[in-house]
C-alpha cells in the first residue's frame, strides 16, 4: 500500500491564549478529494498556513509522503509538491495571466515546455482570450481561476484550495466544481469552502472543523444529517440542508 | 526585444559614435561623467524599480567601487585589475549586507534605514582617515581631502598606454550600452521574470517554490557590482576620489534620478539622470538660487505630481491617446 499523501499528528498552533488549531490529526490518501468545512474562525485557513509553512506549529508534526516537513521553509515545502490557492488570491497584479502560468511552470521545466504548459492551462481555465491582460484588471472570479491555474502549472502533488468558489456567480461555481473534479483525476486535493452548493457538487469525504479542532469526519451524506454539525454550521447557513 | 529597447540602443550607439565628432573636449568630458552616472542610475533602477528593494544607500557601492579602484590602481600602477576589483568588492559587500537584510527578513522600511546608515558610516569612516597612519599599501586615503592624481585607465597589459578622453568616452558609452542591454537580457530571462514576480508578490513566489531571499540577494548583489563599476568610471574621470561619493547628497541624487525618470523602466533612470545632471551643471553657473534647493523642489514636485516618473507617465499618455483615437470612429 502506498503511504498517505499527507498526515498530521497532533498539529496545534497557539496565538497567545487562543489555540487556533488544536490537536488536528488528518490523513489524506493518494488522489483523495477532501472537503474541509466549518464556521468562520474554525481554523481552516490557519491549518492551511501550517501545512504550507507560512506559520510554524507550536506542537505536532506534518508528514508529506512519508517525509517530515514540520518547520520547513514555505518555498521548500512548495518544492516538495504542495500547492495552495490562498483565501485572498495572492497574485502578481502587474503581470499577465500567461506570465503567472509561465513563472509557475518554469521552475521545473525548460522554457519551451513552460510555454506549452501555460497554453494548456489557459485552455483549461478558459482564459485564453485574456492571456495577455494584466491580472490586476480582472474580475474576482477570473482572479480565482488565474490563481488556480498558476498552482496547476507548477504541477504539485497535493493541492490546497482555500475558498475557490468565493465571489463567483452560479455558473462560475459550477465551472469551478467541474475543474476541481477534473484536477482530482490526477491530484490529491483539500478544499476549504463555505458554499454548500459547491461542496455538494464535489465532496465525498468531509472534515468538519470547529474552534480549531476536528469535530467530525464522514461522508457528505452523513455530515448533512449530523445534528451537531447542523447546529454549529449548517443551521446558520440554511442552505437547504 | 521590444522596439523601444532597440531604438534606445541605436540612439546610444549614435551618440557614442557621433558626439566626439561635433563637441569640444570640455563637453566630451562632461558627457563622459554623465554617461558614468547613467550606469549608477541603472544600478538603482534595477534594484529598486524591478527588485522592489528600497535601497537608500546605493552610493555605498559607488564609493566603495571608486575607492577600491583608487587603492588598487595606486598600488599596482595599472588599471585593469583595479577595475575588476572595483566591481567585485562592492558586489561582495552588497552580498554580505544583503545576506543579513534578506535572510534576516527585514521589512522595506528597515532596509531603507540600514542602507542609508551604511553609506553614511562609510562617509564618516573615510572622512576620518586623514594622516599617514591611514594607508593601504602605498595608497594614502587622505580623509576628507580625498585621493588625487590617481592613475587613469590604460590599455590592458600596457600600463604606459593611457586612454585619451575620446577613447575613454567610447569606453564609457560601450559600458553603458552593455549594462543597459545586459540588464534587459537579464530581466527577460527566467531569473529576471522571477525578480519582478517577487516585487509583485513575495508570498506567491514562496508558495510556488521560489526562494525569495535568494532572488533578492542576487539582484541586490548585481546592483552593487554595477554601482561599483560606475564608481570606477567616476574615479577615472577626475583621477580623484573623495568621501563625498558616500555622502547623503550623492545617495539622494541617485534616488531623484530614478524617481524623475520613472521606476520600473531602465531607460527612465538614464533619462532622469541626464536631465538632472544637465540641470545641475546649468544651475551651477548661476548665482540666483541654491542648486540643492531647486533639486528638492523638483523632487517634491515629481513625488506629488508625477509619482510614476517621466517614462511610465509618457507610456500612460500614449495609451490614452491610442484609445481615444481608436474609439473616435465608433463615436
Amino acid at each position: 500500500m502506498t503511504p498517505p499523501v499527507l498526515e498530521t499528528h497532533g498539529l496545534s498552533i497557539r496565538f497567545g491564549g487562543v489555540e487556533a488549531v488544536r490537536d488536528v490529526n488528518l490523513c489524506l490518501a493518494e488522489r483523495e478529494l477532501r472537503c474541509l468545512i466549518g464556521p468562520n474562525g474554525a481554523g481552516k485557513s490557519t491549518l492551511f498556513k501550517l501545512l504550507t509553512g507560512q506559520l510554524q506549529p507550536t506542537a505536532g508534526r506534518i508528514v508529506f509522503r512519508g517525509q517530515d516537513i514540520t518547520g520547513h521553509h514555505t518555498h521548500a515545502i512548495a518544492r516538495r509538491g504542495i500547492g495552495i490557492k490562498t483565501q485572498v488570491p495572492n497574485l502578481f497584479d502587474g503581470l499577465t495571466v500567461r506570465e503567472h502560468l509561465w513563472i509557475s511552470a518554469r521552475r521545473t521545466n525548460p522554457a519551451r515546455r513552460a510555454r506549452e504548459i501555460a497554453d494548456e492551462i489557459l485552455e483549461r481555465i478558459r482564459l485564453t482570450g485574456l492571456a495577455d491582460s494584466a491580472v490586476g484588471r480582472l474580475a474576482h472570479g477570473q482572479r480565482q481561476w488565474v490563481e488556480l491555474g498558476t498552482v496547476l502549472a507548477g504541477n504539485p502533488l497535493l493541492i490546497l484550495l482555500d475558498e475557490p468558489a468565493a465571489g463567483m456567480t452560479h455558473d462560475e461555481v459550477a465551472r469551478t466544481a467541474e475543474l476541481v473534479r477534473d484536477i482530482n483525476q490526477t491530484h490529491a486535493l483539500i478544499v476549504v469552502e463555505h458554499d454548500m452548493q459547491f461542496v455538494r457538487m464535489i465532496a465525498r469525504t468531509v472534515t468538519v472543523m470547529h474552534q480549531g479542532a476536528v469535530l467530525v469526519e464522514d461522508t457528505m451524506a452523513r455530515i448533512l444529517t449530523n445534528r451537531t454539525v447542523r447546529d454549529i454550521y449548517l443551521g446558520k447557513h440554511g442552505g437547504g440542508a | 526585444m521590444s522596439p523601444g529597447i532597440v531604438v534606445t540602443a541605436i540612439l546610444m550607439i549614435g551618440v557614442a559614435v557621433g558626439t566626439p565628432l561635433v563637441v569640444d573636449q570640455f563637453e566630451l568630458l562632461q558627457l563622459t561623467v554623465f554617461a558614468s552616472m547613467c550606469i549608477l542610475a541603472l544600478s538603482l533602477g534595477v534594484v529598486w524599480g524591478y527588485g522592489g528593494i528600497l535601497c537608500f544607500g546605493q552610493s555605498a557601492f559607488f564609493g566603495l567601487g571608486g575607492y577600491t579602484y583608487a587603492v588598487t590602481a595606486v598600488n599596482r600602477g595599472e588599471s585593469t585589475l583595479a577595475i575588476g576589483l572595483g566591481i567585485v568588492v562592492p558586489a561582495l559587500f552588497a552580498a554580505l549586507l544583503g545576506y543579513f537584510m534578506f535572510y534576516g527578513r527585514l521589512s522595506d522600511v528597515y532596509l531603507g534605514v540600514i542602507t542609508l546608515s551604511v553609506t553614511l558610516i562609510f562617509f564618516n569612516l573615510v572622512n576620518s582617515t586623514a594622516g599617514d597612519a591611514y594607508r593601504i599599501g602605498s595608497a594614502r586615503l587622505n580623509g576628507f581631502n580625498g585621493m588625487p592624481s590617481l592613475p587613469t585607465f590604460n590599455v590592458p597589459g600596457d600600463p604606459g598606454r593611457l586612454l585619451d578622453p575620446t577613447e575613454t568616452f567610447y569606453l564609457v558609452m560601450a559600458l553603458l550600452l552593455i549594462v543597459y542591454g545586459g540588464l534587459h537580457l537579464l530581466l527577460a530571462s527566467h531569473f529576471g521574470r522571477v525578480v519582478v514576480a517577487v516585487r509583485e508578490n513575495e508570498t506567491r513566489c514562496e508558495l510556488l517554490g521560489y526562494d525569495v531571499r535568494q532572488v533578492k540577494l542576487s539582484i541586490f548583489t548585481i546592483g552593487g557590482g554595477i554601482a561599483g563599476l560606475a564608481g570606477c568610471l567616476f574615479a577615472n574621470w577626475g583621477a580623484f576620489v573623495s568621501p563625498t561619493m558616500f555622502s547623503l547628497s550623492m545617495t539622494s541624487q541617485i534616488i531623484i534620478w530614478v524617481i524623475v525618470g520613472g521606476l520600473g523602466t531602465l531607460v527612465g533612470p538614464i533619462i532622469g539622470c541626464l536631465i538632472m545632471q544637465y540641470l545641475a551643471t546649468a544651475l551651477g553657473t548661476q548665482q540666483l538660487a541654491n542648486t540643492n534647493l531647486i533639486f528638492g523642489v523638483i523632487f517634491l514636485a515629481f513625488v506629488l505630481l508625477v509619482p510614476r516618473g517621466i517614462v511610465p507617465s509618457l507610456g500612460v499618455l500614449r495609451a490614452r491617446w491610442l484609445r481615444a483615437r481608436s474609439s473616435r470612429p465608433a463615436a
